[in-house]
């Protein structure tokens, strides 16, 4: 395969499945206890948390890239105490990169988990409660296992995301090859200069393969999970 | 074990009240059953002792414990839900020993402790089955394991029996009486159906509306039920009604025929009053015995055991259940005759009148 793609073109490969991988993985902690807060609290401003978590799904993707430029770039007050603080920074990095489609696939990571907890039978946590188990334990040992396919859904549907988001990483993090250039930012370059119509279609076949190994990856992870928790 | 002690219980939602004041003593070791027809309370009244509900008023005692703000991990108690509520992703074994898990069990005490309950309920061979390779009946018994395991100072029924088809509850009522005379551990059951409470329970708190009706032990109950409401629930077939006007000795129904009254009711003459007999207590006789209810055979239901006769009488049905096979047609003209010792008296209000 190395063979088949050119060095930028193998590193915008590798480059995206990290930033992926790492938006998936990332965003799933935070994922479910939105999910959790969203379908179980009885907050006020549950329906404001409720709009901002969705708000990616419908904001134009370049306007949230400016946005997390705005906040979390080198000289907004997020990015700013997070680079004197800790060290990290975002812009123009890879891990920028990761931030921007964590956050454009945080809605669909979040419903897709909301849905499951909504189809959890209560009657499941309560026995647990008679039982004798607190309710950190209850979560752990009865309601994790039951909302197991709902959040891998979410992080196939994190993924898939991340792997074509665009808009707010070019925004965000610019199109650096080697540190920010993703394979959708690669296919996009590839068809702005005379004769890349064969980069941008190689990279577009690998985009093809990996979504579709993806999907499939999960959906037999899934069934596998709902053999075993189904009921009747 | 322990007793359970509910003192002036209510509970509401918002401006609904559905429990009205209840109070219930359940003695160490006793099996109560709470029953009453769907919406009565009854279930609520086992979620606020589970701590599934809040209690808006009253007090609840486990032992000498008042449990009313003690999460329902720390009431050692163990309910068995209608629907099971077996963890779909987890073995028969794993759901049993569930509570031990929680507790830090050593594992050769859990495992003992689970064959034991196993062995008692004919789970052995399905401890490495998820609940989704059980029938309903098997299901349910592993519910009962899991419950046996935690040995509980109070075991919590929730219509248990609800979803099992009619020859699977007659032998799960067994099986569950069964098991109470082994572990005597002080159990609530709630059910809407009145055979179960009969056969089952030491204790019967039949319940409507929100209220207790009486408590009392089942023949109790069946004997002397405490009005018109508890006469009228407990029982199958019901117990049939008859509205009249309270004479010298007799109660005189609009058409005008009076029936006769073993004992001075504590009613004065000329009261309305209720008339109740049970089905078994009403004779078939020839059409135009004197001091028998004129009727038109309308139904013969023949169950082999018995047989139980609808009849037109004025002022509605008669149920008349029989043990020998009878010989009648519908439409056929008899005669109906109460067993007078066995009349119940209500007053007005459909309350008992003493003194029969």
């Amino acid at each position: 395969m190395s063979e088949w793609l050119s060095p930028e073109e193998w590193s915008a490969v590798t480059l995206s499945l990290k930033v992926a991988t790492t938006a998936m993985v990332g965003s799933v902690v935070p994922g479910i206890a939105v999910a959790m807060l969203l379908a179980r609290g009885r907050f006020w401003g549950r329906h404001l948390l409720d709009a901002v978590v969705h708000l990616p799904l419908i904001l134009p993707p370049v306007a949230v890239g400016y946005v997390l430029l705005l906040t979390f770039g080198r000289r907004g007050p997020v990015g700013a105490f997070l680079a004197e603080h800790f060290g990290i920074v975002f812009s123009f990095r890879w891990t920028g990169a990761a931030l921007a489609c964590a956050i454009m696939g945080f809605p669909l990571l979040v419903r897709a988990i909301r849905l499951s907890i909504e189809a959890v039978d209560r009657k499941l946590e309560r026995a647990g409660e008679t039982l004798g188990a607190h309710p950190i334990f209850v979560f752990l040992l009865v309601t994790l296992p039951l909302i197991l396919p709902g959040i891998l859904a979410g992080m196939v549907l994190s993924f898939a995301k991340a792997m074509g988001e665009f808009g707010a990483t070019i925004t965000f993090v610019s199109n650096i090859p080697g540190e920010t250039q993703t394979l959708p930012s690669a296919i996009y370059t590839f068809t702005q200069v005379p004769g890349g119509e064969s980069g941008a279609l190689r990279l577009t076949l690998v985009s093809v393969l990996l979504s579709l190994a993806a999907l499939w990856g999960s959906e037999w992870l899934a069934r596998r999970v709902r053999r075993r928790l189904s009921v009747g | 074990m322990a007793n359970v002690s509910i003192r002036n219980i209510r509970k509401s939602f918002g401006s609904v009240a559905i429990i009205k004041g209840v109070d219930v003593d359940i003695d160490d070791g006793e099996f109560v059953i709470l029953v009453g027809p769907s919406g009565c309370g009854k279930s609520t009244l086992l979620r606020m002792i589970a701590g599934l509900e809040d209690i808006t008023d009253g007090e609840i005692r486990i032992g000498p414990r008042v449990v009313n703000d003690v999460p329902p991990k720390d009431r050692d108690i163990a309910m068995v839900f209608q629907n099971y509520a077996l963890y779909p992703h987890m073995t028969v074994a794993d759901n049993m020993a569930f509570s031990l898990k929680l507790k830090g069990t050593p594992q050769a005490e859990k495992t003992k402790r689970v064959q034991d309950a196993a062995a008692s309920l004919g789970l052995l061979p399905l401890l490495d089955r998820y609940p989704r390779q059980l029938s309903g009946g098997q299901r349910q018994r592993v519910a009962m394991g899991r419950a046996i395991v935690r040995d509980p100072q109070v075991f919590l029924f929730d219509e248990p029996l609800s979803n099992l088809d009619a020859k699977l509850r007659v032998q799960m009522r067994a099986e569950i009486k069964e098991l109470h005379q082994r572990l005597k551990t002080t159990t609530v059951y709630v059910t809407h159906d009145q055979i179960e409470a009969m056969t089952m329970a030491d204790k019967i708190v039949v319940m409507h509306d929100g209220i207790v009706e009486q408590i009392g032990a089942p023949l109790e109950l069946y004997d002397r039920p405490a009005n018109r409401f508890v006469a009228g629930f407990i029982g199958s077939p019901a117990m049939n009604f008859l509205d009249g006007v309270l004479t010298d000795g007799g109660l005189r129904l609009p058409s005008g025929a009076v029936l006769s009254l073993d004992g001075q009711p504590a009613l004065p003459a000329g009261s309305k009053a209720t008339y109740g007999v049970r089905p078994e207590h009403l004779q078939i006789v020839p059409a135009g015995t004197p001091g028998a209810i004129p009727a038109e055979v309308a139904v013969v239901e023949p169950t082999g055991s018995d047989t139980t006769v609808i009849a037109k009488a004025e002022g509605g049905n008669l149920t008349i259940v029989v043990r020998d096979r009878v010989a009648l047609r519908p439409g056929e003209a008899v005669a109906l005759q109460p067993v007078a010792r066995q009349v119940h008296l209500f007053d007005e209000r459909g309350q008992r009148v003493a003194g029969l």
